[in-house]
């Protein structure tokens, strides 16, 4: 086979699928074989769908299909194909973003034409497409997450077939050490579970095993950031609630964000993370299969260089980078805000007992003045509110993007490598003069590398651009929201002490 | 004869003393305790119109000849006529500056020390917070200042007592020779020194509890809202900074839907309304200073309450000195008369060491303490009685300060209320505005 494995024994053809269900696609006349994680497939099904209705499965997919029950949601939904590239060979397949301008390829399973999209959104009772419950205590409260579902058209409920949760920690203590764990509830059909349901434990560590081996099993791809390994904010007690919840949240939006991605989210590594009773058992084995491949096994390209960024991601590559910088500053903005913020609370700590200490000099005044102090002290509690909010819901989520940008322009990196590959080997044939008029195989290969890469990675942008801009929007109105609610409170503790100012006492 | 004691300094009420009024007070005398026609409605500030409308900057020679700027303040006077005629007085003005603010009131402070004289607004600027300039030519400093002279021109002729006094008169009506009236007056001999008084308040025996409870009163109005200030312009500083920060983000905004598709106008728009968040804090924290002015003035109401409880220290050691003068000269007198030596004194070991006086000398010096004991006694009476006068009219303005000071800080109270309510509204639009923008996104 090809060097292409990972370490899941994923292969073949352009099948959304890493799993050994591929082998058969891989029998097709792809041109190569390449890794399993090419990422058009899901995004080309439509397409291929509407061209040729409903391709022959291929024979070795077990219990591929998915029937009619098998969806979510129970819609009458016809039974879908596979989303699967069948006999067609990567050349022949249109490109999924040539026509995509007026169809938006949404990250999930896009059904058949004829499948009626029931709409059924304005249902506020909605609880969040990966089958969790709605957190109205969260900045992704219902209200907000409504939006995000109907800016996206494609983002369909019913079609989602894998729901993943993180919630529960709990603190471990052991004699080594203490440690933190969080439940990951899956609910799904795919046929790639064996069951419906899973519940199991991870650690922080595990999740970024896990990413670690997504990046190594499918560097094409774009891998969503973790949260910080290690905080250096002074000390900081990453056994608060607060530090704690903060991290959860980020853990769930790393699940989400592959659970979302058509080719991620079948990748065997995330499968055995949410299913597996011991993970470090099969960490291990992982290990053992790495040390008997060698290091072959490993996406490494030698030091090649490339002469120049093909347009398009020298693009993407400006951007990345303004885009970092520009976070960058509103971290620091938000950061010197709250440290403001912060100031402001001594100061008003001090301030409102102060009118409370004039009112016990008083007889007449003596309510009016406890009755401001008692404000001010509202407002108080208020603004340490709005403080909390944006260190713990607003900041993280800066940083995760800023992590984020980070990690794909180090994919753009290795895009580069993989071209700059390419083009030395597409040379050196070229300066050889052989009478061979073919391209040798190997560098078809690189060839195909190349294609798929840049195929994988532009899907990827514009799917990251679509929920960067949904995130954000999601952020930023959060952050409106928080000081909105903070002005209300505000307010109601100032109107409700005018009526006690202006009462006379007359019969005191 | 029996000895004198001083009279407790509380009102007695069987001498309910009618004083036939008194209207003119230019030769500084105590006023009449009681004045019936001069309530409210004959106040100088019904009969005319009177503000500070302007400042200006002037250079001139000092007393000592020397060049320096200052600000001059114009009055403008108005008599309020009837409607009827539908026609309006001619307006009467003239300039001042400070320093002739402050002759007046120094004046009025010693020439009515029963009185809790209105007080000036400060001389320099204090309790300031880092945006204000604490520089006396700043225009925002200046204009403050304007706003309380002619605040503190209405309190006084709001004031029934005050209102009647004619170097006040003068001050407001005439711009000449107004300086030299006042001196005229001779009204700095008759000022205590602020030695005598703080020794008087060392001294005092029994001072008229009242007095004594409203000298703590005063002290601690006068710590509570320093504190109150201070704190508050800390605040105010701190809140300033808050939202001048938010004006960055109308930068980065900006900077960043440059780069951005679909995201761009919700983001540039959205960043604008951070400006004008970013923008609203100065006109918030101006209106405020009007609050912290009005704390102020009670700030130093409090100073002018104190210097009326030194008054009545002062005379009430005044009277206490010289009853103890007095019951002494008497005992004197009697040791002199019997020959026997009760209390310990030089004239005593004297003349027991150097031999008793002729009998001649000894009547001699009797009669002049006869004197001076029948002049002590008189000097007693009358003392006695103007501080008996003095606690009663003090008291009756006291409680007209009580009820002024009440509704002025409740209304002051009631004017930072709505000031914080406006503040919160204008946050809660512009966060709206932002949020629908970031909804466009």
């Amino acid at each position: 086979m090809s060097l292409w494995k990972g370490a899941g024994g994923g292969t073949g053809g352009c099948c959304a699928r890493s799993s050994s269900s591929v082998v058969a696609a891989a029998a097709a006349s792809c041109a190569s074989s390449h890794r399993g994680g090419g990422g058009q497939a899901p995004a080309a099904a439509p397409q291929l769908l509407a061209e040729a209705a409903r391709p022959p499965l291929p024979p070795s997919l077990p219990r591929s299909l998915p029937g009619p029950g098998t969806m979510s949601s129970g819609a009458a939904s016809a039974p879908k194909p596979l989303p699967s590239s069948g006999p067609k060979s990567l050349r022949e397949m249109p490109h999924p973003l040539a026509t995509s301008s007026s169809e938006e390829m949404g990250p999930a399973l896009t059904p058949s034409p004829d499948v009626l999209l029931p709409r059924s959104i304005a249902d506020k009772d909605l609880s969040l497409p990966n089958g969790t419950p709605v957190d109205t205590s969260s900045p992704a409260s219902s209200s907000s997450l409504l939006n995000r579902l109907q800016l996206d058209d494609d983002l369909d409920v019913e079609t989602r077939d894998l729901f993943v949760t993180v919630d529960d920690p709990k603190k471990h203590v052991c004699t080594m050490e203490t440690y933190i764990t969080y439940r990951v509830t899956t609910k799904t059909t795919r046929a790639e579970f064996d069951l419906p349901e899973y519940s199991v434990r991870r650690r922080y560590q595990d999740f970024d095993w896990l990413r670690n081996k997504l990046e190594e099993s499918q560097p094409t791809h774009l891998i969503p950031p973790l949260p910080e390994k290690f905080v250096v904010k002074g000390v900081v007690d990453r056994f608060s609630e607060e530090f704690v919840e903060t991290r959860r949240k980020a853990l769930d939006k790393f699940l989400k964000r592959i659970t979302d991605h058509p080719v991620l989210s079948f990748n065997e590594h995330f499968n055995v993370f949410l299913t597996a009773k011991d993970l470090n058992a099969y960490k291990k084995q992982g290990m053992a299969l790495l040390s008997k491949m060698g290091e072959s096994v490993k996406y490494v390209t030698g030091g090649y260089k490339l002469r120049t960024r093909p347009l398009e991601f020298a693009a993407i590559g400006d951007y990345l980078d303004t885009f970092s910088l520009k976070l960058g500053t509103i971290d620091r903005i938000a950061q010197r805000i709250i440290k403001e913020q912060l100031e402001y609370l001594v100061e008003l700590r001090e301030y409102g007992p102060v009118y409370s200490t004039w009112g016990g000099l008083e007889v007449e005044l003596s309510e009016p003045l406890e009755g401001v102090s008692a404000c001010i002290g509202n407002c108080c509690t208020a603004l340490e509110e709005l403080s909390e909010d944006m260190t713990e819901d607003f900041l993280p989520v800066l940083r995760e993007y800023i992590l984020y940008a980070e990690s794909m322009k180090n994919v753009l990196k290795k895009r580069d490598q993989v071209q700059a590959e390419y083009e030395a080997k597409l040379e050196a044939v070229a300066l050889k003069r052989e009478d061979r008029p073919k391209v040798p195989a190997d560098v078809e290969k690189c060839q195909d590398r190349v294609e798929c890469f840049n195929a994988d990675l532009k899907a990827d942008m514009e799917r990251w651009q679509n929920n960067k801009r949904q995130d954000f929007r999601q952020l930023l109105m959060g952050m409106a929201d928080k000081n909105i609610q903070y002005y209300e409170k505000c307010l109601t503790a100032w109107e409700s002490i005018i009526p006690l100012l202006q009462d006379k006492p007359e019969t005191k | 004869m029996e000895s004198a004691e001083p009279e407790p300094s509380g009102s007695r009420p069987e001498e309910e003393e009618e004083e036939e009024e008194e209207e003119d007070e230019e030769d500084g005398a105590l006023p009449a305790p009681e004045q019936p026609l001069a309530g409210m409605e004959d106040c100088l500030a019904k009969k005319m119109e009177i503000t500070v409308s302007e400042a200006e900057k002037r250079t001139g020679r000092n007393a000592m000849n020397i060049q320096e700027t200052y600000t001059a303040y114009l009055i403008e006077t108005r008599a309020v006529e009837s409607q009827s005629e539908g026609q309006c007085a001619p307006v009467e003005s003239l300039w001042r500056r400070y320093s002739e603010f402050e002759l007046l009131r120094n004046y009025l402070s010693v020439t009515y020390p029963h009185i809790v004289v209105p007080p000036l607004p400060e001389k320099r600027a204090d309790f300031v917070w880092h945006k204000l300039s604490a520089d006396n030519m700043d225009p925002d400093f200046v204009e403050r200042r304007r706003i309380g002279l002619e605040n503190f021109l209405l309190r006084v002729a709001s004031h029934p007592v005050l209102c009647q006094d004619k170097i006040f008169y003068v001050f407001l009506m005439q711009e000449g020779g107004w300086k030299e009236m006042v001196n005229e007056t001779g009204f700095q001999l008759k000022a205590d020194s602020r030695l005598k008084a703080l020794n008087a308040t060392f001294r005092v025996k029994n001072p008229d509890k009242r007095f004594t409870e409203l000298k703590h009163y005063s002290d601690e109005l006068q710590s509570v809202i320093s504190h109150l200030l201070r704190v508050r312009a800390r605040v105010a500083d701190r809140l300033y900074g808050v939202y001048k920060v938010h004006g960055n983000y109308g930068r980065v905004f900006s900077e960043w839907s440059a780069i951005e598709k679909e995201m761009g106008d919700g983001l540039q728009s959205a960043g604008h309304h951070m400006d004008v968040y970013a923008a609203s804090i100065d006109d918030i924290l101006e209106e405020e200073e009007h609050y912290a002015d009005q704390l102020k003035e009670y700030l130093f109401y409090a100073e002018a309450l104190r210097a009326v409880c030194r008054k009545h220290e002062l005379m009430q050691y005044d009277l206490e000195m010289a009853a103890q003068d007095l019951t002494s000269k008497k005992q004197q007198c009697e040791e002199l008369a019997t020959g026997t030596v009760r209390t310990f004194s030089l004239k005593g070991m004297t003349s027991k060491l150097f031999g008793q006086e002729t009998p001649e000398q000894r009547e001699a010096k009797i009669k002049v303490l006869e004197e001076q004991i029948q002049e002590g006694e008189e000097q007693l009476k009358s003392k006695n009685l103007e501080g008996r006068d003095f606690v009663k009219s003090a008291w009756a303005d006291i409680e007209r300060f009580k009820e002024q000071k009440n509704h002025d800080l409740k209304e002051a109270l009631i004017s930072y209320a709505v000031m914080q309510i406006s503040m919160c509204k204008k946050g809660i639009q512009v966060w709206t505005n932002a949020k629908e923008c970031f909804s466009k996104m």
